[in-house]
């Protein structure tokens, strides 16, 4: 069983949590108008097979957004110096634009 | 290249072997690369052999390798629950899995190999009206193109498949369902094995721990791969690696619109004949069918956030066997005998590519989701023509792997956008 370390509730099992995707993209700003860069930031996936940077959010807990690397072949979670749920480490993506995935 | 005529599968040869008890010759030779192939696939799964026998077959084109990193079948191919049907109601979906079915309804003949097709029939269940109604169109755009669909209410259900939860405290009552009786399974191994042994014997070559790890480029051109047993020159490269979509895809500098995740089967231990049809639950993501062998087969949900590990969460196990005990409460104290997984390319709005790249002499086939299986025959035989004419295939047009750049979304399910939530 993958399980996740919230910063505040500790080590709980991930199906206390919601899947939130790939965290690493960076979302174009508001007035960009061009629609590649759109189309890349949706449609487009690293979609490594090693460390992949994700949202997660403790749905079943604090309720708290975090980001956290985990190694898509060995389930391994990196550990951390960042604090996970600092929101300026979260693209704008999910904080500013209120996406629930 | 020499094509091998190996002695046809027949009830004569099986009586002399076992009258001679000769052993059995290898079905597929066993090949070295060439430095030189007219086409390249990468990837041994049932597309990839599916590609190599069609390029032979029917476009002449038989200066073919197939590269697989690991043995043929090891991959999805061979960890399916093997569901094919063609109950699909999308214009395009429509046409290209009646042409799949089609083809796997002659395959065992066409390749002179029994991929044991059994076609007993699907039931999609119906937990109310408005799923009714949504099954009603569909059964209708089948009924439309030609294809067997045969609406059912409450009671007919309860006559085809007595064993079902009708009680009155039943979470999702049976309200209906949608037969296509023409639906049903094909032993998977037999669909790797019999397409390898066809396309050989046409002179393809099937390379098996061959793992590509690069291509080699030219201009804008795809020239060959670099592998594990050194370099090999092609005139077309094929991709066809399934959950390793995005993996090959990065070497070529693509990034493409597919996550890979994780999907899990089950098997119960073996019981009498029992269920007799293949059945989907209409209140979640569940089927559920009975092996020759006696399990139970059951799949549901990919785990949901991506993976490469082909090793399942356990609490999967768990839902799927909710969703068992609450259609058929009668198998509630059947052991689980073997659960795996399989990684699985996920694509935004739920369908697959195949076709041409932005880059030239490269072709794409991927991002198959759920529906890989039942699909293989068409999409070989698409894949084969898209790579000899170097056009696709009116059938798989709307394929494109630059659809969402011209708003082309094909969502059957009305899902998208997430790959992980489809
Ligand atoms: C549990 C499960 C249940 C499923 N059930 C159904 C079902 O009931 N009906 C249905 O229609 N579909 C089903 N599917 C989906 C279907 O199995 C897949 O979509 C389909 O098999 C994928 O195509 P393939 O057979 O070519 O893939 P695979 O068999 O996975 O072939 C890809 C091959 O590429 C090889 N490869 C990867 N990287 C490299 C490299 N670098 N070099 C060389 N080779 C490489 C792999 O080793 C692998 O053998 C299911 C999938 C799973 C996992
Ligand atoms: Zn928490």
């Amino acid at each position: 069983m993958l399980r996740i370390p919230c910063p505040h509730c500790g080590l709980r099992d991930y199906t206390e949590f919601q899947y939130g995707g790939d965290a690493s993209k960076i979302r174009p700003v508001h007035t960009e108008e061009c629609l590649a860069p759109w189309h890349d930031h949706v449609f487009l996936f690293d979609n490594p097979k090693g460390v992949h940077r994700e949202y997660w959010q403790h749905r079943l807990g604090c309720r708290q957004w975090l980001i956290i690397d985990r190694h898509t072949a060995t389930n391994v979670i990196e550990p951390t110096t960042r604090d996970p749920t600092n929101s300026d480490l979260m693209n704008s993506d999910l904080m500013n634009t209120g996406r629930q995935p | 290249m020499k094509a091998m005529h190996r002695s046809r599968y027949s009830a004569l040869s099986l009586v002399r072997h076992a009258l001679k008890e000769m052993p059995w010759r290898r079905a597929w030779r066993a090949a070295t690369p060439q430095p030189h192939y007219d086409v390249i696939i990468v990837g041994g799964g049932g597309h990839g052999l599916a590609t190599a026998y069609y390029l032979a077959a029917n476009h002449g084109i038989r200066r073919v390798a197939v590269l697989e990193k690991s043995y043929i079948g090891s991959g999805n191919v061979g960890r399916n629950t093997t569901l094919v049907r063609s109950n699909y109601q999308l214009p395009g979906n429509t046409q290209f899995f009646e042409h799949s079915l089609k083809l796997w309804e002659s395959l065992s003949h066409t390749l002179n190999y029994n991929v044991m097709l059994s076609q007993r029939g699907q039931v999609v269940l119906a937990h109310g009206p408005a799923q009714l109604d949504v099954l009603a169109r569909k059964g209708n755009t089948m009924l439309l193109n030609g294809i067997d669909a045969e609406l059912l209410d409450r009671g007919e259900v309860m006559r085809l498949l007595p064993y079902l939860d009708y009680s009155s405290e039943c979470r999702f009552p049976i309200y209906g369902g949608l037969l296509q009786r023409r639906a049903g399974t094909v032993r998977h191994d037999a669909v790797a094995w019999g397409y390898a042994r066809a396309a050989s014997d046409l002179g393809v070559d099937i390379i098996e721990h061959c793992e590509v790890t690069g291509f080699i480029e030219n201009q804008g051109r795809i020239t060959g791969v670099d592998t594990t047993q050194g370099r090999i020159h092609a005139g077309r490269t094929a991709i066809a690696v399934a959950g390793h979509s995005s993996h090959l895809a990065a070497m070529a500098g693509l990034r493409l619109p597919i996550e890979s995740h994780l999907l899990q089967a089950f098997v119960t231990e073996a019981i009498k004949p029992f269920v007799d049809h293949v059945i989907s639950f209409g209140a979640e993501l569940f089927y559920i069918s009975q092996s020759d062998k006696g399990g139970l087969v059951f799949g549901g949900h990919i785990d949901g956030f991506n993976s490469y590990t082909q090793r399942g969460q356990f609490p999967k196990a768990q839902d799927v066997a909710e969703c068992a005990v609450a259609l058929i409460p009668s198998i509630s104290r059947l052991r689980l005998l073997r659960h795996w997984g399989g990684i699985q390319d996920m694509t935004p709005d739920g369908s697959p590519f195949i076709g041409r790249t932005p880059l030239r002499d490269l072709y794409f086939n991927g991002g198959w989701c759920y529906q890989g299986f039942k699909a293989t025959p068409a999409s070989g035989w698409c894949f084969a023509h898209t790579l000899a004419h170097e056009e696709e295939h009116p059938l798989i047009r709307h394929l494109a792997l630059d659809r969402f750049e011209r708003h082309n979304g094909f969502d059957e399910y009305g899902l998208g956008l997430w790959p992980y939530r489809q």
